[in-house]
């Protein structure tokens, strides 16, 4: 099945098909918007991003080889980590320095590379405790069953429709430790689906998931979209980022230094060779690196304007 | 040798004021560390902080005992405050040195000389407790957890032959699952994989049921009856022992409500918590101080008993034989901490009661122990059975074997 059958698909490609090819460019409806965002760890400057806009109800693939600052990114957006300079607003709010609880509180909800799954927790609790504005959370309320059992049983209701959709229903009494490392992706992704977010950022959701469920988690992603969210996903595996991204970043030692569609980013045999296929994993020199991304870079600007 | 009289020592231990304040102190440490995952190693403080917080306001103040009551737990409010503030943002470890810290200070300031007109220095503060013991409902005597009667049927008999009966009932439905009527059937396993595991994993009979068949045996041989205490020490464990099953009753019901949730969740991941809307902080800061004032309750009830606060009874010891007690009853476990700090003390008090008989028989020579020596080595042997115990059933008497297993990162 191809991206363009969806209906949410077609609009968020039609929607970005105007939008100029060059890092830091202007979308027609961002829901996220990050302006000079640095965050430096002693003499090295993990990310260093001018300019970039997020378009609403779009899959946004964020690429870049390792340690180019994807995932520091992804913590100073969510308020796992605190840049020393910068501003971002999601959907028109103020989002700089607010604490990572209040952020995901917010509607802007991500994940981890590494899953964490709450392993001493039954599968239903880790999704229950997902749900927002839970009355049964303050201490003296917790006491007093018959304040909170009603919402408990709604949350309940939800996170087993969600369980049911992600295959995890059976499992729903189990520990989550006991999931497999496929398994317990699904789970965080629905977990997080329980908070009811309108941007979701994703941090390697495929990386340890056999291919089989590949497939599967990918059709997560789609519907995501379908139901109106915006996503932001980091992800090495270019096939992945072909078949479901509307639009793709490419990060390179802390800058943006690309922006466009997985096509004009990955048309260039040349460049999914040297820079995203076969040496990606490899040790690079920095020198190399960077002449690669350069050509990338020129490329896919060459390519753009072609296009426009 | 007396065996009657040692386990008649070890019952009345397990029943006493040693094993009702460790048995509070342990409720809070299992709330910090069993359910929060926070290392609070300075329980200890809570438990100095609560009891001279009322012996202050009463012998240095003057105010009325309830008063002092008060001035404890909101005493234990502050020093948990104090404690999180710079703490609970940062990793784990620096709240376990913290802890560890601040109860030796507050010990030392307690027992300095400089404060000595406060709080009466080493030598401590007494006279305080009048009050607590003036509204003591039991009469001038000695009582017993079983009456003893001159003969034929009492009605202790009928609650043993009842208990005999229960128990009898647990082991035959774990040797023969699903067999008897009304009895929760074996849940089928999902998947084919958790068969294999579940069969591999399963004990037919665990170390919690020979616990229970032992103290029914002690029960139905020896009988309550040797458990005896006078008026003041009755009154004194009643209001203990109602502390342990009141805040028992609140850890039950907060640990099934979605704020329990949320502390077993930062337990597991505090990140994955924080990235799912919840305050993680301002959680870990509720758990500090719901377990420190049950550490301070615990502090209440010692000193109220022993009607005299020595400084020195506060130190860093109480903290780990607590986490003993948790540790063998089993952490995150509602009665893990209560039947833990029970059996904790009624083996110190077998182990000191045998060897010193040992030692009078002439089985034990001198040379190679002396009475003074047996305290020490008290400790010893339940260190040894202890670390049986860790490696042989490391999720202590009600723990989950499977559960512990899952704790390790994968």
């Amino acid at each position: 099945m191809s991206v363009a059958d969806r209906p949410a698909a077609a609009s968020a490609v039609e929607a970005l098909g105007g939008v100029d090819r060059r890092p830091g460019v202007p979308k027609p409806d961002p829901i996220l918007t990050v302006d000079g965002v640095h965050r430096r760890f002693g003499g090295l400057t993990a990310v260093n991003v001018d300019h970039l806009e997020v378009q609403r109800g779009s899959i946004t693939a964020l690429i870049g080889p390792n340690g180019a600052g994807k995932t520091t990114f992804f913590n100073l957006l969510t308020g796992f980590d605190k840049p020393d300079s910068g501003i971002w607003t999601f959907d028109g709010e103020d989002m700089a320095g607010m604490p990572a609880h209040k952020v995901a509180r917010t509607g802007m909800v991500r994940t981890f590379q590494l899953t964490k799954s709450l392993a001493r927790l039954s599968v239903m609790e880790n999704m229950k405790l997902g749900a927002t504005g839970q009355r049964g959370e303050g201490f003296g309320r917790a006491l007093l069953p018959p304040l909170w059992l009603g919402q408990e049983r709604a949350n309940e209701a939800r996170a087993l429709e969600l369980l049911t959709r992600f295959k995890l229903d059976t499992k729903r009494d189990d520990f989550a430790g006991t999931l497999s490392g496929g398994q317990r992706k699904l789970l965080e992704m629905a977990r997080a689906l329980m908070v009811q977010p309108r941007l979701v950022m994703l941090d390697e959701p495929m990386a340890g998931v056999n291919p089989a469920l590949t497939q599967s988690l990918l059709g997560h992603v789609k519907g995501l979209r379908e139901e109106g969210m915006t996503v932001v996903f980091v992800e090495h595996d270019m096939d992945v980022v072909y078949d479901i991204s509307d639009w793709v970043v490419v990060m390179a030692e802390g800058r943006i230094i690309a922006e466009g569609p997985p096509a004009a980013i990955g048309a260039n045999q040349e460049v999914i060779d040297a820079y995203l296929g076969a040496h990606h994993d490899a040790p690079l020199t920095f020198e190399e690196e960077e002449r690669q991304l350069a050509e990338d870079h020129a490329r896919a600007r060459a390519e753009g304007e072609g296009r426009t | 040798m007396d065996w009657g009289a040692i386990v008649q020592n070890a019952l009345r231990a397990a029943f006493g004021l040693e094993a009702a304040y460790f048995a509070l102190a342990a409720i809070g440490l299992n709330v910090h560390f069993g359910y929060t995952g926070l290392l609070n190693f300075g329980q200890a403080g809570f438990l100095a902080v609560g009891a001279y917080g009322m012996g202050i306001a009463v012998t240095y103040f003057g105010w009325s005992l309830w008063v002092g009551i008060g001035v404890s737990i909101l005493a234990a409010v502050v020093f948990a405050l104090l404690l999180g503030l710079p703490t609970l943002r940062l990793r784990a470890d620096y709240l376990a040195i913290v802890t560890i810290a601040s109860a030796e200070i507050v010990r030392l300031v307690f027992r300095s000389a400089r404060f000595q007109p406060v709080t009466g220095g080493s030598a401590g503060l007494q006279n305080f407790a009048g009050e607590f013991y003036r509204i003591n409902p039991y009469d001038t005597g000695v009582y017993r957890l079983e009456a003893v009667y001159a003969g034929g049927v009492g009605p202790f008999d009928v609650v043993r032959v009842l208990l005999a009966l229960a128990l009898l009932w647990i082991v035959v439905d774990r040797l023969l699952p699903g067999r008897l009527p009304g009895s929760r059937r074996p849940r089928v396993a999902p998947s084919a994989a958790d068969a294999d595991e579940s069969v591999a994993s399963r004990e037919v009979i665990g170390l919690r049921e020979i616990v229970l068949l032992a103290v029914a045996a002690v029960i139905l041989v020896v009988g309550l009856s040797p458990v005896a205490f006078n008026e003041r020490r009755m009154w004194i464990l009643t209001v203990g022992w109602g502390l342990v099953a009141l805040t028992s009753l609140l850890v039950f019901l907060l640990m099934r409500s979605p704020w329990g949730r949320v502390l077993k969740s930062i337990r597991e991941d505090e990140d994955a918590a924080r990235s799912l809307g919840k305050n993680v902080v301002s959680y870990k800061m509720q758990s500090l101080v719901f377990g420190g004032v049950i550490g301070a309750l615990g502090g209440l009830v010692f000193v109220i008993g022993n009607q005299s606060i020595q400084p020195d009874n506060f130190g860093t010891p109480i903290t780990f034989f607590a986490y003993a007690a948790l540790i063998l009853g089993g952490t995150a476990r509602v009665f893990g901490p209560v039947v833990g700090s029970m059996i904790f003390w009624a083996l110190l008090s077998f182990a000191e009661n045998a060897l010193q008989q040992g030692r009078e028989a002439g089985y034990i020579s001198n040379d190679f122990l002396t009475s003074t020596q047996i305290g020490q080595l008290r400790f010893m042997l339940v260190g040894v059975g202890l670390m049986l115990l860790m490696v042989f059933r490391p999720q202590g008497i009600f723990g989950n074997r499977r559960e512990i297993d899952l704790s390790v990162r994968r």
